[in-house]
């Protein structure tokens, strides 16, 4: 092996320093600012640390403020209804399209995949009507209904699981007598397992971060979730920092963790979409 | 009970029953919206009454002889002049995290680290970042001599560069990630065999990695042009269009039109030409990507 040019070796590592600064410089400003009393806040410069990391008054007052236990309820609610529909809707689709053999097989797939790209952004104004009509505005189970659908990334990762889980088990238990129903639950279904958990997780991370579908169809104050809790405080140039930082924080703080241990399912899920 | 039923039977119920819902679902929610969209952007509907009168093509004409409406797009354009940066950075950190290097998985970490973040609170964030007097970017730059009055969400020029680097910030390691998955299917003897015929490493880029993951560069593109032309969280949270509207979207303006002055007829054509927008940019992208490959 030929030495590394030195230069590219310190273009490379200074480039990736000022990348991680220009990543941390956000977080840290939140983080420092969000610990810091109102006093604090006035009298010493932004980028300087606050006096104790222990104060808490300010995420106390956030929580209250932005009714936070409300929107994290409402999130959950919508969170877990809609993962367990999805994944078993999803799981039984894919089942049926990549087992048996029936004419429109590859059209079905196809509709799927040609439905990305109509924007979804574009068709609420429509979906708007649909939803008032189903009497689901301003009702967790309106942004639940759009989120069910499965999407092709859900239904690529399935179907190559599902190709790669060998027919002899299916046959094996068509001898004992099991039903296609049975086969699919207590056989198919979790032999998914790392499948359906890429697939939770990346649900997971799109519906709690969207804010656009529940702002929509939720307006009502309480039918807020974490992504619409922050629209509340303000007009953003007013407003006091450190209770709005600490808001802030304990908003990214459950994905932040959740990425820190699951990263490996998240990389494998965002490359297997793209790389298709 | 149903494993009494012959097989043929029980397929034919699987088949239906498993597939009948998701469809159902794609269809009310994908299909049928954007087919209502085009019949309605032909009409006057309010959004409330019962009829709706046709209109023919005013509603497009609307579209695009008003400057207020078409002209939005100017601010898109920001967003894309941006995301075209965002992708050449990407593709150098993919390219640096691909080699020998220190911490390598650290750095893809961190660098993917904005993209799962909540969108809302990463903009309130940048929201304190840039405000002009009590924000630590002009902090920053006082300390740096390098003037701390900027405004840099209020100023008309440049306020669509400044939401568009928060887009950058978010949106960069992501596309790094995919980069990087791409260049890590490239074969290695590739190299080996290059290095040996003496070509040097910006050869190498050149003529091997750069062929080898030009589809995913298309892709990139893609979801960069598609994401330039659908902004909306940004603007929208940071500094609700202003000041005087020179940050305004053009999926802000379809949202006003329909639900606060309740066009839904106008909007929906608006929407459709947003539609037929990225239609276009995928056909583009399809028609080279085909030609590419043979």
């Amino acid at each position: 092996m030929t030495r590394e040019n030195p230069i590219w070796t310190f273009i490379k590592y200074l480039s990736l320093l000022i990348a991680a600064l220009g990543i941390l410089f956000p977080p840290y400003v939140i983080v420092t600012n969000a610990f810091k009393t109102p006093e604090e806040f006035v009298n010493k410069s932004t980028m300087s640390l606050p006096d104790s990391f222990l104060n808490f008054s300010n995420f106390g007052d956030a929580f209250v403020e932005a009714d936070m236990g409300r929107a994290f309820g409402n999130t959950l609610i919508i969170l877990g209804v809609t993962l367990v529909l999805n994944v078993l809707l999803g799981s039984a689709f894919c089942y049926a399209v990549s087992r048996f053999k029936f004419k429109l097989q590859g059209p079905l797939v196809g509709l799927f995949l040609f439905a990305t790209i109509i924007p979804q952004i574009t068709t609420q104004v429509v979906n708007y009507k649909t939803i008032q009509g189903l009497g689901l505005t301003n009702h967790l189970m309106g942004p639940t209904l759009l989120y069910v659908g499965a999407d092709i990334l859900q239904i690529y990762i399935y179907l190559q699981f599902i190709r790669n889980i060998p027919y002899d088990l299916d046959e094996a238990a068509m001898m004992e007598g099991a039903s296609l129903f049975k086969i699919f639950y207590s056989i198919i279904l979790p032999l998914l397992g790392p499948a359906t958990a890429t697939i939770v997780i990346l649900k997971t991370i799109s519906i709690y971060n969207d804010m656009y579908t529940p702002f929509l169809y939720m307006s009502k104050p309480d039918k807020v979730v974490v992504s619409t809790a922050l629209m509340r405080f303000f007009g953003v140039n007013s407003g006091d920092w450190q209770m709005v930082s600490s808001a802030i924080l304990i908003i990214m703080i459950p994905t932040a963790i959740m990425y820190l241990i699951l990263q490996k399912y998240i990389f494998a899920g965002v490359t297997s979409g793209a790389v298709k | 009970m149903l494993s009494r039923l012959p097989f043929g039977t029980q397929k034919k119920i699987i088949i239906i029953s498993f597939v009948a819902l998701p469809l159902l679902l794609l269809l009310t929610f994908s299909y049928y919206p954007a087919l209502e969209l085009v019949r309605l952007s032909f009409t006057n509907w309010d959004g409330m009454s019962p009829d709706k009168d046709w209109v023919g093509f005013k509603n497009y004409h609307e579209v695009f002889s008003n400057s207020e409406i078409f002209g939005v797009f100017k601010h898109n354009v920001a967003y894309f002049v941006v995301g075209i940066v965002q992708n050449i950075a990407a593709i150098y950190f993919a390219v640096v995290l691909n080699g020998k290097l220190k911490g390598k998985y650290f750095f893809r970490l961190l660098l993917f680290l904005p993209y799962i973040l909540n969108g809302v609170a990463v903009a309130y964030a940048f929201g304190y970042v840039f405000d002009t007097t009590n924000g630590s970017l002009n902090f920053v730059l006082g300390k740096a001599g390098l003037g701390s009055e900027t405004s840099w969400l209020g100023t008309e020029k440049f306020v669509n560069y400044t939401l568009a680097s928060i887009g950058f910030w978010r949106f960069m390691g992501f596309n790094m990630v995919i980069y990087l998955a791409a260049l890590q299917s490239i074969p290695g003897d590739l190299y080996e065999a290059a290095s040996i015929d003496g070509a040097n490493k910006w050869q190498q880029f050149r003529f091997i990695t750069l062929p080898n993951i030009y589809k995913i560069v298309e892709l990139n593109l893609f979801l960069t042009v598609t994401g330039a032309l659908e902004v909306f969280d940004l603007p929208f949270v940071l500094t609700n269009g202003g000041p005087a509207g020179a940050s305004e979207t053009f999926v802000m303006k379809i949202l006003e039109t329909a639900f606060q002055f309740n066009n839904y007829g106008l909007a929906s054509a608006m929407s459709v030409v947003l539609l037929i927008g990225v239609v276009i940019v995928i056909s583009i992208q399809r028609f080279f990507l085909s030609r590419k490959g043979d």
